[in-house]
């Protein structure tokens, strides 16, 4: 067996390389979801960057290239126009720590979520479920709430991640 | 009361006597004083599910880069100030097979030690001639190669006195969302090594290794480059683990 190599942390400066225009948007017309991102003392942080990855409406987990599509002429930036869908989002935080993904509802009933911030030297996933899960009920009392967005209308659900402390987000382990 | 390289250094000789020896990075390093307020106190919960969908992941073709996106010194119209270098290696997953096809993206400070970040205040040159991001599809080898320019080390506040040591930031993606990795390469024998938190922040010295590239002359490119060379073992299941029943 390899051994992997290390995580280290994104740092502060990976917004003028990984951040791209339409990343917050997977897909137009279906749901938005957004939130903010907290560290331990309940203070916004304002340089996460979250990806997430999810299946279509049908479930399925294909995905499809195009999510960082440039111009082939001029290699500009020419974004989405949100019709494929490539089951890949990636959104930084702006000023005040707060995130907004445009999206359809994933056939499964969640979105996987890794966020990335200066600070935190190794990724951590978590998932948002749009609606109740038998796998809510696996969790330790009193926190599957944490992984339930909650629906402010219809079509606009709220969901917000704390890194630590009260409320502390539910983060995921898939290598154990 | 300022906070001095020695007493950093205490505090990293302190966690390496008794920290496990990690492979990766603890969450939690109170030298990197950023971790302090952005680390889970609460323990991970493992998912054993075949089904999750984090044992696929994004995927990625040949209209998300350009060829021009892996050679950072080719951007603008002048030549970069610096070191010429190449990097190259192979991304693997931990049973040696090649990652094909997937996102390597890569960013740097310029030779400098500054990155055009409207945030880096640092008072070193910006070069106009070098943003220093470059992007990058794995071929059938799991391989990938950028050409660019040495980065300098930089200085950063997290004590008095607290530099950075040259390092190239690398963004990959395997062929699960569980193997996505976010790490730092950096350069042979750097003195900056023992007073980095950041690196000190895996406590295992053989996985800090891994984080260190290889120059290797045959890389070198006569009259034009040095070589480096740096393979990257992504962690974690892929859906094929799962397939073969792991
Ligand atoms: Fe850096």
């Amino acid at each position: 067996m390899n051994r992997p190599t290390p995580s280290q942390t994104v740092g502060p400066f990976y917004g003028y390389a990984l951040p791209f225009p339409g990343g917050e948007e997977i897909a137009t017309g279906g749901i938005t979801v957004h939130g903010h991102v907290y560290d331990g003392a309940g203070d916004p942080i304002p340089d996460a960057l979250l990806e997430f990855w999810q299946a279509d409406p049908s479930g399925s987990l294909k995905g499809a290239p195009g999510s960082l599509r440039r111009d082939p002429v001029t290699g500009r930036v020419v974004g989405r126009h949100g019709v494929d869908f490539t089951g890949f989002g990636r959104v930084p935080t702006d000023a005040d720590g707060h995130w907004t993904l445009r999206t359809l509802v994933p056939g499964n009933g969640y979105i996987s979520v890794c966020v990335f911030a200066r600070g935190l030297l190794h990724h951590l996933f978590t998932r948002i479920y749009l609606r109740h899960d038998p796998f809510l009920d696996t969790l330790p009392a009193g926190r599957a709430r944490t992984l339930l967005a909650a629906e402010e209308r219809p079509g606009l659900y709220r969901f917000d991640i704390r890194l630590q402390g009260e409320g502390e987000t539910v983060f995921l382990d898939f290598t154990s | 009361m300022t906070l001095t390289q020695a007493d950093i250094d205490r505090e990293i000789a302190e966690l390496h006597a008794v920290a496990p020896k990690s492979g990766h990075p603890l969450r939690d390093f109170a030298p990197y004083r950023s971790s302090v307020l952005r680390h889970p106190k609460q323990p991970l919960v493992p998912v054993k599910d075949p089904e999750a969908a984090e044992l696929t992941g994004p995927v990625f073709g040949v209209t998300d880069v350009t060829p021009l996106d892996a050679d950072l010194t080719r951007r603008h119209v002048g030549e970069p100030l610096g070191e010429r270098i190449t990097v190259e290696g192979r991304i693997l997953d931990r049973d040696g097979r090649p990652v094909r096809g997937q996102l390597v993206e890569i960013w740097q400070a310029n030779a400098s030690g500054r990155y055009p970040h409207q945030r880096d205040d640092h008072p070193a040159p910006l070069d106009p001639n070098f943003t220093g991001v470059g992007r990058c599809l794995t071929d059938e080898e799991g391989r990938y190669k950028f050409t660019t320019i040495k980065p300098g080390p930089y200085p950063w506040r997290n004590h008095r006195n607290a530099w950075r040591p040259a390092h190239i930031h690398f963004s990959v993606f395997g062929t699960a969302f569980t193997q996505r990795l976010v790490t730092q390469m950096y350069f042979p024998g750097d003195p900056l090594f023992p007073y980095d938190p950041v690196l000190q922040s895996v406590t295992d010295p053989a996985a800090r290794d891994r984080l260190v590239a290889a120059y290797d002359h045959d890389l070198s490119v006569p009259e034009w480059s040095l070589g480096y060379r740096w393979d990257i073992v992504l962690d974690g299941p892929a859906a094929t683990w799962m397939e073969e029943g792991r």
